[in-house]
């Protein structure tokens, strides 16, 4: 539990620069996206922007504000909050919005005007040993999201050797460990729940974040977000942290 | 998109049927194979009523994405996993069949579902809204409280499901009771229980309220009554708890 804290500190360092002092509900702020919200245009228009960010995401800022405020889970951090109200599976009522806040700002950071394209240095290497191929890596992704049954999420993440996840249902075999995997999570679920995983990339396939761009065509969706607004570099960085993590630890 | 159809919806059914059929080429061929192993080959019901008919409550363009779209690539999928399932069984391929069961539960459910939400919906004109009289009236009143008690209950619920799923109003048939009920994504109502009936399903996928109601599902919810249809599901009721 101590190294899943120490991490998600390196992880969230900028975001953390304007939360020093002591530890309280105000912490928890609807944290605009690194660009304009009409910077990701035409792919991802102001409109979709406007709604994801300004109504959906400020809407679990809100609701978890509420619900946190009083409790035992008043002070704790996003990512405690998240893995102590998920619960073993069995969740508890703050979970959704924690989880949902903390998905939105990591997705907010997934994206670039002018992204997409390949990645390049290690984290091409990676993927290439993990995966065969770009390509295949593309493939896996884009199927994973385009067949999470409903609301939910698709990631790349890194998956460390087996430490304390105490809140895994399944741990992995060892042989399975460090390397990059591509899963996906229902509605507000994400890695950080099954304790060994670093996510490093996600995409948002609840209809809300494509529907009033795409429609149901939620794969041309998946499509356009790898082509033309993933951010290779904040995957990049991200895998840097969590290498940097683990071997410190 | 700005061109709303209006169409009926019986003539627009038939265009993306042809559509569909059209450019696999295989899917005729396919459809004759699987009809002479006796396998049943799903199609897009008509809907009783225009994609507009039911405005200012749904929009039209929503009504017809709906069940162009969205009706029809669950059936497409739950046709394509019943082909998979019937040549796994044929194999006696067990792996195979248990792992076609998540995609026959989600698109076969959305086939279920949305089969039942079209017949839940009636235009105004034709008695869209009008409460439920007789028997399932009586039911209600002695279930619930009273109707409005019935609506906040299924507004409540409807609202605070996470992520993807239906709100039921359902009977069931052993303990000869209505319940309110919620299922996940595309789960029917029976995965709630073996005896449950669903009466009225409504639909709380964002798909079904997005392009109008955007984040309020809460809006949604308070106007979909406007346009329920009472008399089928009162005529479940009544066939089903006699």
């Amino acid at each position: 539990m101590l190294r899943h804290i120490v991490f998600f500190v390196l992880l969230f360092k900028k975001a953390c620069c304007a939360m020093q002092g002591p530890k309280v509900n105000a912490k928890f702020e609807l944290k605009p996206p690194p660009y304009p919200l009409n910077a990701l245009e035409p792919v991802m228009s102001q409109q979709t922007l406007e709604f994801h960010w300004g109504k959906h995401h400020k809407t679990y800022v809100e609701n978890l504000k509420k619900q946190v405020v009083g409790t035992e889970l008043d002070g704790k951090t996003l990512e405690e909050i998240i893995v102590t109200s998920y619960n073993k599976g069995d969740i508890l009522p703050p979970f959704n919005n924690a989880a949902q806040v903390w998905n939105h700002d990591f997705f907010w950071e997934c994206m670039k005007p002018g992204g997409g394209g390949e990645p390049s240095g290690e984290l091409l290497e990676l993927i290439e040993r993990d995966f065969g191929s770009f390509e295949k890596f593309l493939a896996e992704f884009k199927a994973a999201a385009a067949t999470q049954f409903g609301s939910g999420w698709a990631w790349l993440a890194y998956r460390a050797s087996k430490f304390d996840a105490e809140n895994a249902e399944n741990p992995p075999s060892p042989d399975e460990d460090n390397k990059l995997v591509v899963i996906k999570s229902p509605n507000a679920v994400n890695p950080l729940v099954w304790g060994c995983y670093y996510p490093l990339l996600t995409i948002d396939v609840w209809e809300h974040a494509y529907y009033l761009d795409f429609q149901n065509r939620r794969p041309d969706y998946i499509s356009v977000f790898m082509d033309k607004l993933v951010s290779w570099d904040a995957v990049s960085s991200r895998l840097e942290e969590a290498k940097a993590l683990i071997t410190s630890t | 998109m700005a061109a709303r159809a209006l169409f009926s919806s019986k003539t627009l059914a038939r265009v993306v049927r042809n559509d569909a059929a059209k450019p696999l080429g295989v899917g005729v061929a396919a459809a004759a194979a699987m009809h002479s192993r006796g396998l049943h080959v799903y199609t897009l019901p008509d809907l009783d009523y225009d994609y507009g008919a039911l405005e200012p409550a749904i929009s039209g363009e929503i009504m017809q994405l709906h069940h162009q779209k969205h009706h029809q690539t669950y059936i497409t999928n739950y046709n394509k996993a019943l082909e998979q399932l019937d040549a796994a069984v044929a194999k006696a391929d067990s792996s195979t069949v248990v792992k076609l069961q998540n995609a026959i539960k989600f698109n076969g459910g959305g086939h279920i579902n949305h089969s039942i939400f079209w017949k839940n919906l009636a235009p105004v004109r034709e008695g869209g809204g009008e409460p439920p009289k007789g028997s399932l009236g009586w039911a209600i009143d002695t279930h619930f409280g009273s109707f409005d008690a019935l609506i906040q209950k299924v507004n409540a619920e409807g609202a605070a499901l996470q992520g993807s799923g239906w709100v039921w109003l359902g009977l069931d048939k052993e303990l000869k009771r209505l319940v309110v009920e919620t299922t996940a994504n595309q789960d029917p109502l029976v995965t709630k229980g073996p005896n449950l009936v669903p009466l009225l399903g409504v639909d709380v996928w964002e798909h079904a309220y997005y392009l109008q109601y955007k984040n309020v599902r809460p809006d949604y919810l308070k106007n979909i009554w406007k346009v329920i249809n009472w008399k089928y599901a009162s005529e479940v009721y009544e066939k089903e708890s006699s």
